[in-house]
């Protein structure tokens, strides 16, 4: 009855965390659009749901819910599912629905599904080769071998999105990089694009009036061929084809510039609503955060070159060392075991939740400027597999950060890993993101005030 | 080239409902081969001729002005998309019959390209919340398409065209159902096309009369 009771309680949190990930793709993700296929929301939720009992799962460890027995009974049933959805499911589907938006392959769509997936799981073992994740006494078929290459995806796309953010977050508050933009500039830009607009019409005008002359006379399918072809063609004083090809590549280059033009007074309204915003109180707090966010960012930039520099990986978790240092040097004297058992679950519960509320609202912008109706199916599945795998990692890499008696679970379920190649890894991509997000928006930057001197 | 005598209609709906498609077929007479994302507008034109077959025939150039994008858009976009609403004569309305959203999110294109200050006589909107009153009498000439009908079975297909001919006319406004893939549903002498003719010709008259949304 116990045990029954502990399987409720849990499965009920699970269907609350399915629930969650529902209404998210409802009411978030799919606002714009209607969802036609309940597969996809399915799927989408169901991940969701095990990838927060994972976190569920860890939370539980530290405040020491439940026996652990039945905890690491939770954790492997958790662990195998999350892995079936994410190598077999997720990709499956996303196979399913590329196949099935290209019209020759719409016959076969199942065996060229298959065909797909076969070619992802080859690439996804080939994975394993050039990193040293595993130790050789792993048999092929364990828990391990696919652990350790979702693990180098998921960690991958932490680092990379964990670098950009950390540029990009004090780039966007701060509002020393607002570049300055008047109403006259926006309306110079605005008129620019009309005018290029009203050149297209003309020119769209004189081929429609050409294209006419050319049907009544009976001339369109008639391509002057032959020698005496040739001297008609010449002596014939009509507009001709070769002056409607001009005037066609004309309009193609004027289109160009209209999207051009279109794109840059967009940038420039939103420049301006963000000038806007920073003057108000809620700009303000976020500009003042904004330099606490860089101070951070080059904080953690230098403390990774730091690690790969000098080969070492941190021994002691920061709650322990924070411990460390209040009880040696403060003096203060406390319960460590208490405290650390508190402390360790609120640091951990905002990681969780800062980790999992940023990447729902990146993968909602993502989505926004990403899908049509055409490609939303295969989107949202792909953000789905990214989201697992990200969260898998996440549950890699939390361990580092919690106490040696609570890590001991991890470790245990997740088998044999070298964990400490992982952070290395994380460091590695993580300077190599920030770094090129700096070079990048620091180009980006330098290049727009030029384009509106040109006018 | 007179401002007089330029006659603009503007193309709206959600993305990926075939709006691309749809101007190309109206002005080129083919189906386009490759429809792509558009990006800020795209323009064509239609050559029409106003009273066919009366004595006073006259032949016009009709702009259409393909909008790209979606109603959820931010609010940058949506600012510099208000430019493109200028001097309007007429609105075809597109949506994808397969898609109800795209239907629904038809109210609020229309507001977003109407809700603006009218100098002259002309439709006024003020308030944010679609108003069916709006789209009584002295408005705008609006015309309703719907994409992709072959793609909707037979059997709902009476479904289907009930909930568009409410749509229609909640806009009083006519409507053609098609698919652009196929130049058949526009053939000349088909109800469609005596439609469109019709559209196009209350068009003209609006803009002739001085009527336009600026």
């Amino acid at each position: 009855s116990c045990w029954i009771q502990m399987l409720s309680a849990l499965s009920f949190l699970q269907v609350l965390f399915f629930g969650f990930g529902w209404l998210f793709f409802m009411r978030k993700l799919f606002k714009d659009y209607e969802v036609r296929q309940y597969v996809v929301q399915v799927i989408f939720s169901v991940t969701f749901a095990f990838s927060c009992t994972m976190f569920e799962l860890i939370i539980f460890e530290i405040l020491g819910v439940l026996n652990s027995s039945s905890r690491y009974f939770h954790w492997k049933l958790n662990l195998c599912v999350i892995l079936l959805i994410l190598v077999f499911m997720v990709p499956f589907y996303i196979g399913y629905f590329v196949v099935s938006n290209i019209r020759l392959l719409h016959r076969q769509k199942l065996l060229f599904a298959c065909v797909l997936w076969l070619t992802f799981m080859y690439f996804f073992w080939k994975l394993g080769d050039p990193f040293p994740i595993l130790s050789p006494k792993h048999g092929i078929l364990s828990i391990e071998q696919l652990i350790s290459r979702v693990g180098v995806i998921g960690v991958t796309l932490m680092a990379l999105l964990s670098g950009f953010g950390a540029v990009n977050c004090p780039y966007t508050y701060m509002s020393y990089f607002l570049r300055n933009v008047t109403d006259a500039d926006i309306l110079a830009l605005e008129r620019r694009l009309l005018q290029t607009m009203d050149m297209i019409v003309s020119k769209k005008k004189r081929i429609a009036v050409a294209h006419r002359t050319m049907f009544q006379r009976g001339e369109v399918h008639n391509k002057p061929t032959g020698f005496w072809g040739m001297i008609k063609s010449v002596t014939t004083s009509v507009a001709g084809s070769e002056n409607l090809s001009l005037i066609q590549q004309e309009v193609d280059a004027l289109e160009e510039l209209s999207r051009q033009l279109f794109l840059e007074t967009a940038d420039l309204h939103a420049t301006k609503e963000r000038i806007e915003y920073s003057k108000t109180f809620q700009g303000k707090y976020f500009n003042f955060l904004g330099y606490f966010f860089s101070i951070y960012c080059v904080w953690k930039i230098f403390m990774a070159t730091i690690n790969i520099v000098f080969d070492r990986v941190g021994k002691t978790d920061p709650v322990t060392r924070g411990i460390e240092i209040t009880v040696n040097y403060l003096g203060i004297q406390f319960d460590v075991k208490f405290w650390s058992q508190h402390i360790s679950f609120i640091l951990v519960g905002i990681i969780i939740v800062t980790s999992i509320r940023g990447l729902l609202i990146t993968l909602t912008k993502f989505f926004y400027a990403i899908s049509s109706s055409k490609s939303s199916n295969v989107i949202v599945l792909l953000l789905a597999q990214i989201m697992g795998m990200y969260f898998v990692s996440s549950v890699l890499l939390i361990r580092m950060s919690m106490p040696l008696e609570y890590r001991t679970i991890i470790t245990e379920v997740l088998g044999e890993l070298q964990f400490n190649f992982y952070h290395r890894w994380f460091d590695v991509i993580f300077l190599v993101s920030a770094l090129s997000s700096i070079l990048f928006l620091y180009l980006a930057h330098k290049q727009a005030p030029e384009k509106h001197m040109a006018l | 080239m007179a401002a007089l005598d330029r006659v603009k209609v503007l193309v709206l709906g959600d993305s990926g409902v075939g709006k691309s498609s749809l101007v190309h077929l109206l002005c080129q007479n083919q189906v386009l081969g490759n429809p792509s994302w558009t990006v800020g507008c795209s323009v064509d034109v239609r050559i029409h001729d106003y009273k066919e077959g009366t004595p006073e025939e006259k032949t016009y150039y009709i702009e259409l002005w393909d909008v790209g994008g979606s109603v959820g858009s931010a609010t940058s976009v949506k600012s510099t998309r208000a430019v493109f609403y200028n001097l309007l004569n007429g609105i075809i309305l597109v949506h994808d019959l397969t898609n109800k959203k795209s239907s629904q999110n038809l109210y609020r294109w229309s507001l977003e390209a109407l809700n603006r200050d009218v100098a002259p006589t002309g439709v006024l909107v003020t308030n944010g919340d679609y108003d069916r009153e709006q789209f009584a009498d002295n408005q705008i000439p609006l015309l309703v398409i719907g994409t992709k009908l072959d793609q909707i079975p037979e059997t709902k297909r009476n479904e289907v065209l009930t909930r568009t001919a409410f749509l229609a006319e909640d806009f009083n406004a006519e409507e053609i159902n098609l698919d652009c893939t196929n130049p058949r549903y526009l053939a000349a002498g088909s109800s469609n096309a005596v439609k469109l003719s019709r559209f196009f010709d209350k068009v003209i008259l609006w803009q002739a009369r001085g009527f336009a949304a600026c």
